[in-house]
């Protein structure tokens, strides 16, 4: 509800947007907080999304994400597209044309070239650059004129929207960075600290791990734009200091990434001088349910694989019953606020890969008591506990050391108590969980346990690489020293194939169609996993600052240009 | 310290010297009141749960976050657990551990201490044995020891008792290494003494020694690092349950529900005031037991 009425108020305040920034530099001064501070402004050189963030308020790249994960373009003409020639029909090469007249902050005007030169910089292999997979397979970069840019590939790459795509891959000015390349990339401190760019700002003083103070871009493309004609990004301090200096003290305009627990949320939104606005990415916690028997009774090397399936979890009914058991609303509510939202989808977003499967949102205690009764769990000694054949109904539960995570085993413990599910719980060292160390009985690949809660999610918009994680032979063995994305040991001839399909198939709507169904196969028609939360970005913006739209996709900054004063 | 019971004392007044001892106690009236409220805490948590018999791990999601009164005396944490009944059971689990642990290492810190202290030719190994342990890592190798044994012990010992021998021996194997060198540096004092030349010539054998002589006299030293040991071993096990190497996450502790009060300290103060204030009166509690019993131990003391 809260979420509702502040992306109306969104809403509403764009509509008057037009008239409030009629002029550039008009609205004085924005104070941004970053709770991390700024080290560099040139993304390159850094994988904190920190850096990356407030650089892309200087640099930019050829075409940006909007908020639902589009493909939306800043310094070219239109995105190129199978149907307008733009991407090849062998999918090996796409070009990019540019606006023509666009300058750079300094004056100079923004060529092929400088693309070229980015490519360039990224790619020598020895500059060590953060970016790098953005720019993975490509062959050559090539200025087919002043304006237009060529990427090669060396194989069809059916998503190419990944060099000069979004905050993490801007176009540097080859001026500039030309005595920068390889090793003396990290040297230049002057052009990484105060990057001559194409975005709404400039930078004037930049101290490092401190504070970089910007003024409006004169050469920006839109004339009107950006209303502020100063911004200051501090960064330090946590999450919490950072929400109360936006939500209670009103000291600044923005505070990015402020992840607080509910009751903190809404003791701040009490303040009056702020909001919070969040953006739902990909993130998933779920809860994972292992197909094959982790029973320490069974001989190490045959424990958990699929040579033993699972006992109790096996059936479907038994999975069924205890997703249907879990109230996911009330967890987000304790949990996450206005963070998450409850979820039936492994992929939950961008817009055009979720699935409409809303089944699980509402609990059903007595349809899952009914179910356990039909796959023959009853409770015939009268303890509470069902059992069957001699057998308990009884689940070992882990998860990593986290507070919400031990919140939620406790509240789902006891929904799965009151339909007769004995559940054991465990909670493994964060380091020690997701560390992948093969010796380790307790990392969640390993897996031996029942069933086991975690957050993961996919990089970019594209899904595949993320649904290939579910085929039968990315399950984690012994043989392959337990390493493997597919945890559950999942195995299921037709996901392979239509895996397969998704792979060959090119056409976002043709793709999106296999993904849901892809997804589907995982979540409501084999309940494998079990998504419960989709967790969001959380950020905090003062009432008086209008326009933010948070973006998970690209850049949290990614429209600074159209952020206004609200008078 | 004597063996004069009253049973074989009939000529004098039927009086042990641990009634002396008793007596000396009662002078002290920190010992007195430190007494009182540790007596006071363990009835609280072994008669409690019978008079306020909620789970103390039942989740009530319409009550959650309830400040105190009469349904919920001590108010109900962020998921509507009673904190009253937590309180309770955690203190259980809490004061059995900072016991058993304190007394694991008082046993091994003093049994080091005065062998290495009186015997000579041990005094090389053992107190090279100390350094070494002072000089382990204790986080990794705590680690080492929940990964390798808890899946045995809780399978011989169930989940709980065996995770609770785990702890006890962890702790009580990672936290002697004080208590010997302090034992040892009084012991080695106490051999140059007057009194022991004295008893060593008319030949009493180095066992009577140690239990005669020696312990009585080192017996404040040990006492205080005894009361100190209860409070780290709380601490620690709580530390440890928050590294998930402790109890399973749905088993209260003192330590635990203070580490998960922590986050929502600005808006419930009272649930890590009240886990707070238990752990620091049991400690300071045995620590003025701990005083007025070295106190009345110590016979120069004792009817001044």
């Amino acid at each position: 509800m809260k979420l509702r009425t502040a992306l109306l108020g969104a809403a509403a305040t764009l509509a008057f947007a037009p008239a409030a920034f009629a002029e550039r530099g008009t609205d004085g001064d924005v104070k941004i907080l970053y709770s991390q501070a700024v080290s560099t402004m040139n993304a390159y050189l850094s994988s904190g999304t920190k850096d990356v963030e407030v650089g892309s308020l200087v640099l930019e790249p050829l075409a940006g994400f909007n908020e639902k994960g589009e493909v939306i373009p800043r310094l070219v003409t239109e995105i190129p597209s199978l149907e307008n020639g733009g991407i090849a029909e062998d999918l090996k090469s796409i070009t990019w044309k540019l606006t023509p007249g666009l300058k750079w902050s300094d004056g100079t005007p923004v060529t092929a070239h400088d693309a070229v030169f980015t490519a360039q910089y990224c790619m020598d292999p020895a500059g060590g650059c953060a970016q790098l997979a953005r720019y993975e397979g490509i062959e050559k970069v090539e200025a087919l004129d002043d304006l237009t840019v060529k990427i090669s590939y060396t194989e069809p790459k059916p998503n190419p929207f990944t060099a000069f795509v979004g905050a993490t891959s801007p176009i540097l000015q080859k001026a500039q960075f030309e005595k920068c390349l390889g090793a003396a990339a990290s040297t230049c401190t002057d052009a990484n600290f105060k990057p001559i760019g194409t975005g709404p700002f400039r930078v004037v003083e930049f101290r490092t791990n401190d504070t970089v103070q910007l003024e409006a871009n004169p050469e920006y493309r839109d004339p009107a734009k950006p209303a502020f004609a100063t911004a200051l990004v501090k960064g330090g301090g946590d999450a919490t200091s950072a929400a109360r200096a936006v939500m209670e003290t009103g000291e600044f305009d923005y505070a990015w990434n402020t992840q607080i627990s509910p009751e903190v949320q809404e003791q701040m939104l009490a303040g009056g001088k702020g909001q919070f606005v969040s953006g739902f990415g990909t993130l998933v916690e779920r809860i994972e349910m292992n197909m094959t028997d982790p029973s320490p009774d069974l001989p190490e090397g045959e424990r958990a694989t699929a040579k033993h399936p699972h006992p109790i979890l096996s059936d479907i009914r038994v999975r069924t019953a205890l997703s249907k058991a879990i109230d996911r609303e009330i967890l987000v509510e304790i949990g996450y606020g206005a963070a998450g939202r409850a979820t039936c989808n492994l992929v939950p977003a961008p817009e055009i890969f979720a699935s409409d499967n809303t089944g699980c949102l509402t609990q059903d205690v007595e349809g899952a008591k009914a179910l356990l009764e039909e796959a023959g769990w009853t409770d015939s000694d009268g303890d509470g506990i069902r059992d069957k054949d001699g057998k308990k109904l009884s689940l070992l539960y882990q998860t990593s050391v986290n507070a919400i995570r031990q919140d939620f085993q406790a509240i789902i413990k006891q929904w799965w108590n009151d339909i007769g599910v004995e559940v054991e719980l465990k909670s493994v060292d964060g380091s020690v969980f997701f560390g992948g160390d093969a010796g380790s009985p307790d990392t969640f690949q390993k897996f031996y346990a029942d069933v086991e809660m975690y957050a993961n999610n996919f990089d970019g918009t594209d899904p595949e690489p993320y649904l290939a994680q579910y085929t039968c032979d990315k399950a984690p063995t012994p043989e392959s020293q337990w390493q493997g994305e597919n945890v559950n040991r999942f195995c299921d001839p037709e996901y392979d194939k239509l895996l397969a399909e998704l792979v060959r198939t090119r056409g976002i709507e043709e793709r999106a169609v296999i993904a849901k169904k892809l997804n589907d196969m995982l979540t409501k028609d084999s309940m494998v996993v079990v998504p419960l939360v989709d967790r969001g970005r959380l950020s905090a913006h003062s009432n008086t600052l209008g326009g933010v739209v948070l973006n998970t996709w690209d850049s949290e900054l990614w429209n600074a240009s159209d952020w206004y004063r609200i008078k | 310290m004597t063996d004069t019971t009253p049973a074989t004392a009939k000529i004098r007044p039927p009086r042990s010297q641990w009634w002396d001892v008793w007596d000396q106690f009662k002078t002290h009236k920190g010992a007195l009141v430190g007494l009182s409220i540790f007596v006071l805490i363990l009835l609280a948590i072994t008669i409690g749960p019978f008079l306020w018999d909620m789970a103390p791990t039942y989740v009530d999601l319409r009550a959650r976050n309830k400040g105190f009164s009469a349904a919920h005396p001590l108010g109900t944490d962020q998921l509507g657990r009673d904190v009253l009944a937590r309180m309770m059971a955690g203190g259980k689990v809490s004061i059995s551990v900072g016991l058993t642990a304190m007394m694991l290492s008082i046993m091994l810190g003093t049994t080091i201490g005065v062998l290495a202290g009186y015997f000579r030719r041990l005094e090389g190994p053992l107190m090279r044995l100390t350094d070494l342990f002072l000089a382990l890592p204790l986080l990794p190798l705590l680690l080492l020891m929940v990964t390798l044994f808890r899946e045995p012990l809780s399978k011989s010992f169930g989940p709980e008792r065996g995770i609770f021998l785990l702890i006890v021996f962890a702790i009580g194997a990672t936290s002697w290494m004080q208590t010997a060198r302090i034992v040892r540096g009084e012991v080695l004092g106490l051999k140059e003494r007057e009194f022991v030349l004295a008893a060593r010539s008319i030949g009493t054998p180095a066992r009577r020694m140690i239990l005669r002589h020696v312990l009585p006299n080192v017996l404040s030293p040990i006492m205080v690092s005894a009361t100190l040991g209860i409070a780290s071993a709380i601490i620690t096990e709580s530390a440890l349950s928050f590294l998930g190497l402790g109890f399973p996450p749905d088993f209260p502790t003192w330590g635990r529900l203070l580490y998960d009060a922590v986050d929502q300290m600005q808006l419930y103060p009272w649930r890590v005031i009240l886990p707070g204030v238990a752990i620091s009166l049991t400690v300071l509690s045995v620590n003025y037991i701990g005083d007025g019993l070295r106190d009345a131990l110590d016979p120069r003391i004792r009817g001044r």
